[in-house]
């Protein structure tokens, strides 16, 4: 009796312990180039990851590095990561470019994710959200909510990403509201609240009764709060910043993307993709419709996000002239993917240069 | 009541003690902070110091990249510090390393893709013109118009940092990037890279030439008239300016030196680890150099063992943010205090404390 | 482009409020370096001061304790700086420095938890008559307290070192140390004294980002600003009254660039960004040119570490 009690225990202990060893099939790490406690960029990839240890519980291990710079550091942790025995890196900002390549050639069994770029290897993947869908819907919204024909708009640095999140805004807004004017702030950082607040404020004193924002903080949205006008979440939803100022918000959601990845690590069936997606598959989320909206604009918006989303429509739809007047897109004519990545140019309506 | 009382002589045994007296006691406190901060102090402690040198899984990568991360704080340093000897506080380093970096950028990229083993070498004086060209106007302000140069060179630390910006964005953005900001990386550029002296470790000309200036400067400061007038001026600039030494000549001299050896780093960080002129390309080595002087009593054999210690914490502290989860901060506040504990006893260098009655 | 849609009194009134958080901190910064002691770590101090202010007023739920705890995180810090410069004689330059690095990181540990709360707001007092004309009521009078406080506090400032006995003992111990101690004054205890009102005086600065004008906790959020304002203690020469000057040159260039931009001046972004900072530098040049560092209101023990003669 005695040996069957023992070979159980022995047996349960065993598997105990090799369920303990064998605890993470996927070790998993997550390099920001920010504090997750920023409410914006790092704060969503922060979500993604939190959604991919909910997911997959016992099985995946997720650990992160915060505020790692881009450039030489960026790479030594990367290569930390991957001598301790990580399988999956997601590098969360364009400048890990670089490092990332460097990386992935050292060790080709971990497999990488970065987040905006266009270099690839077969251990490397990229993926994007095409946020410029999300302009567009929330561009209708403020084309027809301002009163003041002024829209404000933050604009971080001078890259295709913020122009074309410009132009989107701007060609919906325009076309919801023919008098619409858009006045543009550049404040040369992703991230400084103070200056997004200035920024903020600045665009209010000249008229704009709606802003936008393309940098990382909730700051300008806290500002519209206090002064009583109108903006959007950036990022993440924002609600709880400006609960009667922001009319809706556009949300990067890399949950589904980082489930199925990581998913696709643990079949074996992960391969070297190219991701860019907007609104269908939900990477480029939109946040809740302020009830301040009017019925038939709610509406609207709602409808141009399906079309979008179901490829009836497309943000940039022609006749279209850049800004000095040129014709680009000629009637029912769409923006392809190769332009849209490199674009410098404001469209026609818009004032003011780009800075160089 | 506690009384200082001067030691007659300044004793070598605690002055070689205090560096390490200050280590341990921020070990200590560093430790009392991470258990607040929910981990275990010895594994912390451990992972920061000892892994990078030791632990078989990392130490092999980490130890060269120690050497990395520390070259350029070295240069800085020593530059730095002779001009601190001096009480000349250049606090604008990074603003040097940047324009350094943007200057030998800017030649590099300039003659792209021509190949010359010219290349390399004329980068080098570039990054050290664009580093003494920056430093230069602190320089020429405090001598002709008095103005102060801590200020001046803080101040242009943010210039320059929008001129890097506008550099990435513009002016040396590379054409071929799709439009995204960043230049072109000169690491893969073969005539102006920065290259691998011992392959596969990473470590690059910037620490060769580091150490080398560790030597050449110890030389300067102990044996050579130069350093000899930069201590004195710091000691006494009476007796300075009695001996012959023309104090505006030693402001422009000691912030030359520094801009230039800050040029220099900001040269080889760009041509080897970091690879391109981004948006983000300083890190704040300027800042932390000046760290580094302190803590290796601004001479360079200290400066190169500071140097070390530091990036031992830098790359030690990246390790336990993935391995513990620790934030960033945490490694922060552990060099700061490590300053606070190196200043406090400093004092004992030079005086015995005695407890006396009122 | 179109300039008159920029509005003098909605600039004005703009960038009072912009100036406020550096003209805070460098008062205090001011009545440190005039009891001789240079202190670095002022943004260091800032940073503690926005943090502990946000804590404190989040978790009592009042903007006005979250102003006092943010004044006493400052002042607590700098008692920190004060000690190691004061009585263990260490060097000020990297203290201070120290201080910066020391404080910025622990306030990021501090505020770990605390990111993404909406703190309770702070009302702006309503003044009856006077927000009330035409123009100088929206450009002047309608603004929150704080800001008032900061202008109060530079008229104070400045009466105290020109008619009190305090005051003019804390300019003869920054003068001249050893004559001060000889003259029986006790230096360090009121170096260690000013040290603290100055780190106070930051802490407030601080919390007055966090609390009014962003108002959030971010880490970082100081951005530089009490360098700002050790440069504006050197640019007004240690005279109170020339700081609202330096506070209102630097808030007024910052705001303005904004503004610039949002009318459409074609300007380089990067150009019109550096404004700030090269005017800033440009009037430290002609402060500073023709007299001796500064000129002849340097305090002359400015950075000297104290030693009693045994």
């Amino acid at each position: 009796m005695k040996k069957i009690i023992n070979f159980f225990l022995t047996l349960s202990g065993i598997l105990l312990l090799g369920s303990g060893l064998f605890a993470a099939d996927l070790k998993v790490g997550f390099v920001y180039v920010g504090p997750p406690g920023d409410f914006g960029w790092t704060y969503q990839h922060d979500q993604g990851r939190k959604a991919v240890e909910k997911a997959f519980g016992d099985r995946v291990e997720t650990t992160f590095a915060e505020n790692v710079p881009e450039g030489a550091d960026a790479e030594r942790v990367m290569t930390q990561m991957a001598l301790s025995g990580h399988d999956m890196i997601f590098a969360t900002s364009f400048g890990y470019m670089d490092p990332v390549m460097n990386v992935a050639a050292k060790f080709p069994n971990v497999k990488f994710e970065h987040a905006t770029g266009y270099k690839r290897a077969d251990n490397v993947s990229t993926y994007s959200a095409r946020f410029y869908e999300g302009r567009s819907v929330i561009g209708h919204i403020a084309g027809k909510m301002t009163k003041s024909n002024v829209v404000g708009y933050i604009a971080s640095f001078p890259i295709p990403e913020v122009v074309r999140g410009i132009n989107a805004a701007y060609l919906a807004a325009k076309a919801a509201n023919p008098n619409v004017k858009f006045k543009i702030v550049w404040v040369f950082t992703w991230f400084d609240p103070a200056k997004e607040a200035d920024a903020a404020n600045a665009l209010i004193d000249q008229g704009a009764d709606v802003l936008m924002a393309h940098t990382d903080s909730p700051s300008p949205l806290t500002v519209a709060e206090e002064r009583g006008v109108f903006a959007f979440g950036q990022a993440s939803d924002m609600l709880q910043f400006g609960p009667n100022a922001r009319l809706g918000s556009i949300i990067d959601d890399w949950d589904p993307y980082y489930i199925a990845r990581v998913q696709a690590a643990l079949d074996g069936t992960w391969e070297s993709t190219d991701t860019w997606d907007g609104l269908a598959p939900g990477m480029a989320a939109l946040g809740g419709f302020h009830e301040k909206i009017p019925m038939d604009v709610r509406a609207e918006a709602m409808n141009l996000a399906i079309a979008i989303a179901g490829g009836r429509t497309h943000s940039f739809t022609g006749p279209i002239n850049r800004q000095d007047g040129s014709a680009w897109l000629a009637e029912g004519e769409t923006a392809d993917d190769g332009t849209l990545l490199g674009m410098n140019f404001y469209v026609e309506g818009i004032e003011g240069d780009i800075p160089q | 009541m506690i009384k200082l009382v001067p030691r007659t002589k300044q004793s070598p045994l605690i002055s070689a003690i205090i560096p390490i007296l200050a280590v341990g006691l921020t070990m200590f406190f560093g430790g009392i902070l991470f258990w607040m901060l929910g981990k275990d102090p010895f594994e912390t402690i451990r992972m920061i110091f000892w892994d990078p040198l030791m632990n078989e899984t990392f130490a092999d990568y980490a130890r060269p990249q120690i050497l990395v991360k520390a070259a350029p704080l070295i240069l800085i340093a020593i530059g730095l510090s002779f001009g601190f000897r001096a009480n000349i506080w250049n606090i604008g380093a990074e603003g040097q390393f940047i324009m350094g970096a943007i200057f030998s950028g800017a030649l590099g990229l300039a003659v792209y893709p021509q190949e010359s083993l010219l290349l390399f070498p004329l980068m080098v004086a570039f990054g050290i013109i664009g580093g003494v060209f920056w430093a230069s106007i602190p320089a020429l302000l405090r001598t002709y118009f008095n103005t102060n140069e801590i200020l001046v060179s803080l101040m242009l630390v943010y210039v320059a940092e929008q001129i890097l910006a506008a550099a990435s964005i513009g002016f040396l953005r590379n054409p071929e990037g799709a439009g995204f900001p960043g230049s072109r990386n000169l690491s893969q550029y073969p005539s102006a890279a920065n290259l691998e002296i011992i392959s596969g470790s990473g470590i690059h000309w910037g620490v060769a030439t580091a150490f080398v200036s560790v030597i050449f400067f110890y030389i300067l400061l102990y044996k050579h008239k130069f350093g000899f007038q930069v201590s004195l001026s710091g000691m006494s600039p009476k007796a300075a300016r009695l001996s012959g030494v023309n104090p505006r000549f030693l402001v422009i001299l000691c912030l030359a030196l520094s801009g230039g050896l800050a040029g220099l780093a900001g040269m080889f960080e760009l041509t080897g680890p970091a690879g391109q002129i981004t948006i983000d390309f300083n890190v704040g080595y300027g800042f932390t150099a000046i760290i580094v002087a302190f803590l290796g009593r601004l001479n360079p054999i200290g400066i190169l063992f500071s140097g070390i210690l530091m990036a031992l914490t830098y790359v030690g502290g990246e390790l336990t943010q993935f391995m513990l989860n620790l934030p960033a901060a945490a490694i922060q506040v552990f060099q700061g205090m490590l300053l606070f504990f190196l200043l406090s006893m400093d004092l004992l260098v030079n005086y015995k404390i005695k407890l006396a009655r009122f | 482009m179109d300039f008159s849609s920029i509005d003098p009194v909605i600039l004005i009134a703009s960038l009072i409020v912009a100036s406020t958080p550096i003209l805070l901190a460098a008062t205090g910064e001011l009545i440190v370096e005039k009891s001789g002691v240079l202190n670095l770590g002022v943004e260091g101090m800032m940073i503690i001061g926005a943090i502990s202010g946000f804590i404190v007023c989040v978790e009592l739920n009042s903007p006005l304790l979250g102003l006092i705890g943010a004044a006493l995180g400052g002042g607590l810090l700098s008692i920190v700086f004060g000690i190691v410069t004061q009585v263990l004689r260490a060097n000020q330059v990297a203290s201070g420095l120290a201080l910066t690095m020391f404080g910025l990181g622990l306030a990021s540990l501090l505020g770990h938890s605390y990111t993404g709360i909406k703190p309770p707001y702070l009302s702006t007092p309503d003044i009856p008559f006077f927000s009330e004309i035409p123009i100088l009521g929206k450009m002047l009078f309608q603004h929150d307290f704080v800001v008032y406080f900061s202008i109060i506090s530079v008229c104070l400032v400045w009466y105290f070192f020109r008619a009190t006995r305090f005051g003019l003992i804390i300019k003869a111990i920054g003068e001249n140390q050893d004559s001060a101690h000889a003259l029986g004054y006790n230096v360090i205890a009121t170096r260690i004294l000013t040290i603290f009102i100055g780190g106070c005086f930051a802490g407030l600065a601080g919390g007055y980002l966090s609390l009014v004008r962003v108002p959030q906790w971010t880490e970082g959020m100081t951005a530089g600003a009490g360098w700002i304002a050790l440069a504006l203690v050197v640019f007004s020469s240690w005279k109170p009254l020339r700081l609202f000057v330096g506070a209102y040159i630097f808030g007024g260039f910052t705001i303005l660039q904004l503004n610039l931009q949002a009318i459409g001046i074609e300007l380089s972004v990067a150009l019109l960004s550096m404004t700030p900072y090269i005017v800033t530098i440009i009037a430290l040049v002609i402060i500073s040119s023709g007299k001796k560092q500064g000129g002849s209101s340097t305090p002359g023990s400015l950075g000297k570490v104290f030693m009693e003669a045994q």
